[in-house]
């Protein structure tokens, strides 16, 4: 193996062999982070009706003991040596034979511990509200029991220390996810949704596999050891390097819902409100940040992949907003928000090592501040007896005081208001694109701006046309409402998610602190030249921020919002394709589900006609041949006797052949 | 030639009595002594004492051998004057023997089945069809000699494998044959057909054993001698003229393929597993498949291991014979037990694979397949034995329609079941193949790998057939019923279907013992 040393330095992050010390003392329970929420899952489906009435109870604990047992993890973390941070686990072998090693452990380093601090805390907060949100729900044990199962499953997908744990976690959160879509599948809509999810998510499911595959027959192993050692070393060629990157890209497209798999992420808001706060905004669809991330020495060698994630995330950026603008659904509206957040993440990976902190930075705020603004939708869906239309509301800023004051701060952080989570991660994300250089570097740079700019028109849109202008509900007549505020073990995690969308980004960008931390991980970039001087670019998206404000408040704060959203043949051309979102799904079905369903149709007739022929025939074949032979089973002793007689004399026969041959 | 008496004196005062280890015959010394004191029980102990003492002092036996096993650990050496050999694999063997007869113990003592009592008979000795007979069905009454026989029996299996003599083999054999017998005629319900499948039985018993000790006399002819060891030293001196060598070895294997059920010699197997009472199926199944896999591994290896490139061919066409016969018979079957029973003639021809391949690799592989196989069938007939009508077990397939939808946990169960013996990854069948299958290819035997997966894939056929049936049709209207009450058949299934789960999802540690066992080898 010859190893270039040029190469070896431009494309190894850490200048260091990879190589992870093993788990000792604390670290050796870190198994328990996964088997706490699975074991919660067991008991509560295995109990079944018995744990009725407890069930929420021990969902909820199991989560907060997986959550605390992370803190301890992180904490005993923090008092180890920089590069002493990532412990591996070796949990088991499955059959161990030369060429073929299959070995299950778990990997405790900088990154994946950041990531269970955020499944465990969001998701215990998510616990405690569920317990007020399906409090009236008679299968509310078995919601509980599918989000543990959530929760064990996205762990072992951060945890793994190898591409098949990572691969199992990401098939579970996928069923998962897909059994919390239809939780009401008494709806139709969420039955299909579900289904959706379940489809497109194989498209990009098939990617990974097809990736993991590859890397096992170039490098004869998945674990990250040595599959980041062999990318690093330059062993891998650079067409199969960008094939793995490439086909690991497509796993994360449909897992985290980006351009061209976006299009199932809304439909799954069928699902509870919970859900939608915990996997579809701060979790399960970040995955794909998290597995390129991950699998950053393997993008580091492949410049041309790494394009490819940059026009994804920027393509995803605009489209997202665009259809953000158009939706009356207030978690259609929520959900293409989460689309196009994530599609600044993508943008921010892409970059290269210098944006990979910045990548999960904003995935960690935005866990806090989407979450929170789902739960708070959450609320005003609760309050108003399960109405979703931002049409029908309007001034409910009077009735549901602490939701008002807790989706605000989130509304605020999201938009980049100076202070909050968002304005300190997406700006870093802007200066980096455009620091990036040279025209492309301009090009993305602007569409992350303009991005910025459309999310503060639609999300101011959004929080007006919910809590402020005149009431477009009344509380008489048939369609009475009566808003109010929900239970303290509703509103409670949304304080603390308000709390940390106000925070968190500070807290990560000042001194580097998060950035630091992930080095050894991600990396660090090159020092560049700005482009821009920080300080007039935070002013620029400042100013694309405020227009974007004050075009939706001219328009919905200063003009009354009609109740009935106007028909499509009245409406531009723009929020018509919009509202069709963007013909995403007429794309998918003209290019891939007829094309699908004609090839499904070609390949039923050639399985009846072609392989079903040659097996039913050889089948009968077989049968038939069973069935003459069957005759020989008499079943009287003397036949038998004979055929072992039979049998005696080929063995003795065959012998003395053997013999004088 | 008369014989002078002073002589002959001096010469008896000249024969020293042999230096027997009874410290390292341990466990074949307690199950033989349990045995011994279950008969005078059955003597003397009163019907319903019978019944409770028995299982007890049975299960106690087995599990004090296996104790003793353990604790022997690491013996390697020749006892007995030559006649015993204790090393790795045979306490390896003894071992699994000892496991598989305590689950059987359990199945056997079960009593909650029917609304009689258990499996076996009340009294084998009335007539079938007479009026004794049918009241007999509902006596909850049993022939209790079926514990010191099963017992013996264990004892005859234990001694087969440990055999350093192939006259010590022979005796072996027919202490461990001859209570099967017997047994396999104890059945509660249709005693006619298991009066019979003891009978077959028997009659081809007899006359494999005969085989097998012309086997012996020829061995002698050759090598002067029976020990497995002097045997071998002929068999590197003769060189490879010789045609009572030759014959010998034939012979021999003739009278092991048909204990381990290998066609052409396994016509008997279907009719056998058919009548026997459940229990002892299950018992004979795995048990009697380890001890004959543990002689036939010895003879073969340490007998005549010298002489290995002349038997491969021979069982390279024995193993095909077998995985063929086994797993396309099958196909046709209809009964549930038979089905099962073909199975096991299929899964003999996988082990010979195992054994094709003649490396350390081959015998640690055939070795945990041996254990996988044997946790896998036995629970699959005890499950089988759960599903009964008021006619006793309810064996024929087309009464299992629909069963996954009244029963759907031992339907799963039993479809989990299938699918080990199918061989699908995460069972146990899938690693135990997969240990067999590299072995063999290692031992450049690909082409018989061939054929056993081929004969896998007409295999999964059959039962995923039964899965089919048992989930996707609609269930009959006067269906058999799961019996609920049975708990130690419950217990057996458990355990049972968890061995299948565990070695099938973590094998790494019995593999591990497996291969020690494996690389330590065969004492001569």
């Amino acid at each position: 193996m010859r190893v270039d040393p040029v190469l070896l330095a431009a494309t190894e992050p850490g200048g260091q062999p990879i190589h992870y010390a093993a788990a000792s003392g604390v670290f050796s329970l870190s198994w328990l982070v996964i088997v706490l929420p699975l074991a919660g899952a067991a008991v509560l489906l295995l109990g079944g009706r018995r744990t009725d009435r407890v069930g929420h109870i021990i969902g909820t604990l199991a989560a907060a003991a997986s959550f605390v047992l992370g803190l301890v993890l992180f904490a005993t973390l923090l008092g180890r040596d920089g590069d002493d941070r990532a412990l591996s686990q070796h949990l088991y072998s499955w059959i161990p034979v030369n060429g073929f090693q299959v070995d299950v452990g778990l990997l405790v380093d900088q990154l994946s511990i950041v990531f269970v601090l955020l499944i465990t805390g969001v998701g215990t907060l998510i616990h405690i509200y569920s317990i007020g949100y399906m409090a009236h729900d008679p299968n509310r044990r078995k919601f509980f029991a599918y989000m543990n199962l959530f929760l064990a499953s996205m762990l072992l997908l951060v945890l793994g220390n190898n591409f098949l744990s990572l691969y199992a976690g990401w098939e579970l959160v996928g069923l998962s996810s897909y059994l919390l879509i239809k939780f009401w599948e008494d709806r139709p809509a969420a039955a299909t949704a579900a289904n959706k999810a379940f489809y497109m998510n194989r498209v990009g499911d098939v990617g990974l596999a097809l990736a993991i595959m590859f890397m096992f027959a170039t490098v004869g192993s998945t674990s990250y050891a040595d599959v980041f050692g062999a990318a690093a070393a330059g062993v891998i060629g650079y067409g199969t390097l960008t094939a793995i990157a490439l086909l690991l890209l497509l796993g994360a497209c449909g897992k985290s819902g980006q351009f061209p798999l976006q299009a199932w992420l809304p439909d799954a808001m069928e699902g509870p409100t919970p859900i939608s706060a915990l996997i579809h905004a701060a979790t399960m669809v970040t995955a794909g940040v998290y597995l390129i991330v991950r699998a950053g020495p393997i993008f580091d060698g492949t410049q041309a992949a790494r394009t490819v994630v940059v026009i994804i995330g920027a393509a995803t950026i605009l489209i997202g907003c665009v259809i953000g603008c158009a939706y009356d659904d207030i978690k259609k509206v929520l959900a293409y928000s989460t689309v196009s957040q994530i599609g600044y993440m993508f943008l921010a990976v892409g970059l290269g090592p210098a944006g990979y902190a910045l990548g999960i930075m904003h995935l960690v705020a935005h866990g806090f501040f989407k979450a929170g603004l789902f739960l708070g939708a959450g609320s005003v869906i609760h309050g108003m007896d399960d109405d979703q239309d931002l049409r029908h509301y309007g001034g409910l800023w009077r009735y549901m005081p602490i939701t008002w004051v807790t989706f605000g701060l989130g509304y605020l952080a999201i938009i980049g208001f100076p202070g909050l989570s968002g304005f300190f991660t997406k700006d870093r994300i802007i200066e980096t694109a455009f620091d990036k250089g040279g025209t492309s570097g301009y090009l993305l740079g602007s569409i992350a701006l303009l991005g910025a700019g459309i999310t503060a028109f639609y999300m101011t849109r959004l929080f007006l046309m919910t809590f402020h202008g005149k009431p477009r509900w009344s509380s008489e007549g048939p369609a009475a409402k009566h808003p109010h505020e929900s239970p303290v073990s509703m509103t409670g995690p949304m304080v603390v998610l308000a709390v940390g969308s106000v925070f968190a980004g500070g807290l990560f960008v000042l001194g580097h602190s998060l950035q630091d931390w992930l080095e050894p991980v991600a990396g660090t970039g090159v020092e560049g030249v700005h482009t821009f001087s920080p300080v007039v670019l935070t002013l620029l998206t400042l100013v694309v921020t405020a227009g974007g404000f004050a075009g939706a408040y001219l328009r919905y704060q200063m003009r009354p919002v009609e109740s009935v959203a106007r028909p499509d043949t009245e409406v531009s051309l723009v929020t018509f394709a919009a509202r069709h979102d963007l013909f995403a799904n007429t794309f998918n079905e003209t290019v891939a589900m007829r094309p699908g369903q004609y090839l499904t149709r070609f390949l039923v007739w050639l399985d009846l006609v072609g392989i079903d022929g040659l097996v039913r025939g050889s089948a009968a074949a077989i049968g038939g041949l069973s069935g003459r032979m069957r005759r020989l089973q008499t079943g009287f002793v003397r036949s038998y006797a004979l055929s072992m007689l039979g049998g005696a004399v080929l063995v003795v026969g065959a012998l003395l052949l053997v013999r004088a041959g | 030639m008369s014989a002078d008496p002073t002589l002959l004196l001096a010469q008896a005062q000249k024969i020293t009595p042999p230096s027997i280890e009874y410290s390292s015959l341990s466990p074949l010394l307690i199950v033989f002594a349990v045995a011994l004191i279950g008969v005078l029980v059955d003597a003397f102990a009163t019907r319903g004492a019978r019944r409770v003492i028995q299982p007890i002092l049975a299960g106690g036996g087995f599990i004090a051998a296996l104790v003793a096993v353990a604790v022997l650990h690491g013996r390697h050496a020749v006892l007995a004057s030559g006649a015993v050999a204790i090393d790795a694999p045979t306490l390896f063997m003894q071992g699994t023997i000892l496991v598989f007869a305590l689950l059987s113990v359990l199945l056997v003592a079960e009593r909650q089945l029917d609304s009689s009592g258990g499996a076996i008979v009340a009294s084998a000795a009335i007539t079938p069809g007479s009026k004794g007979s049918t009241a007999q069905q509902t006596s909850a009454d049993m022939q209790t000699e079926a514990y010191p026989l099963m017992v013996f029996s264990v004892t005859g299996m234990m001694l087969f494998v440990a055999s350093n003599n192939l006259l010590v083999m022979f005796v072996a054999l027919e202490i461990l044959s001859l209570p099967l017998y017997l047994l396999a005629g104890l059945a509660r319900r249709r005693r006619l057909l298991s009066q019979e499948a003891a009978m077959k039985y028997f009659l081809l018993g007899a006359f494999s054993s005969a085989f097998f000790l012309y086997g012996v006399a020829f061995a002698y002819g050759f090598a002067g001698s029976v020990e497995l060891g002097k045997v071998a030293d002929a068999v590197g001196a003769v060189g490879k003229n010789d045609t009572y060598l030759y014959l010998s070895l034939a012979l021999l294997a003739v009278g092991l393929f048909f204990k381990i059920g290998a066609a052409p010699f396994h016509s008997w197997t279907p009719d056998v597993y058919q009548g026997a009472p459940t229990p002892v199926t299950a018992f004979m199944a795995a048990g009697t498949k380890v001890a004959a896999f543990g002689a036939l591994l010895r003879v073969f290896y340490v007998a005549f291991g010298g002489l290995r490139w002349d038997w491969r061919p021979v069982l390279w066409i024995v193993a095909i014979l077998t995985m063929v016969v086994g797993a396309v018979l099958a196909l046709t079957q209809r009964d549930i037990k038979r089905m099962l029973a073909y199975s096991a003639v299929a899964h003999a021809g996988f082990l010979l694979v195992g054994l094709a391949g003649t490396n350390t690799d081959g015998l640690r592989g055939s070795m945990f397949y041996l254990v996988t196989y044997g946790f896998t069938t036995i629970a699959a007939f005890a499950a089988v034995s759960l599903v009964r009508t008021s006619d006793g077990e309810a064996s024929d397939l087309s009464q299992w329609r629909g069963l996954g939808r009244t029963s759907p946990l031992l339907a799963g169960t039993f479809s989990f079941l299938l699918l080990a013996l199918a061989g699908i990854p995460l069972t146990s069948g899938f690693t135990g193949k997969f240990a067999v299958f590299q072995a063999a290819i290692e031992g450049d035997a690909t082409p018989l790998v061939i054929v056993a997966l081929v004969c896998s894939a007409i295999a999964a056929f059959f039962y995923v057939r039964v899965i089919v049936l048992m989930f996707f049709s609609e269930p009959l209207a006067e269906g058999p019923v799961v019996v609920t009450r049975p708990t130690l058949t419950f217990g057996t299934v458990g355990i049972g279907t968890a061995a299948t789960l565990v070695l099938g999802v973590a094998p790494q540690p019995l593999l591990d013992l497996a291969n020690t066992a494996a690389t330590s080898g065969f004492v001569r």
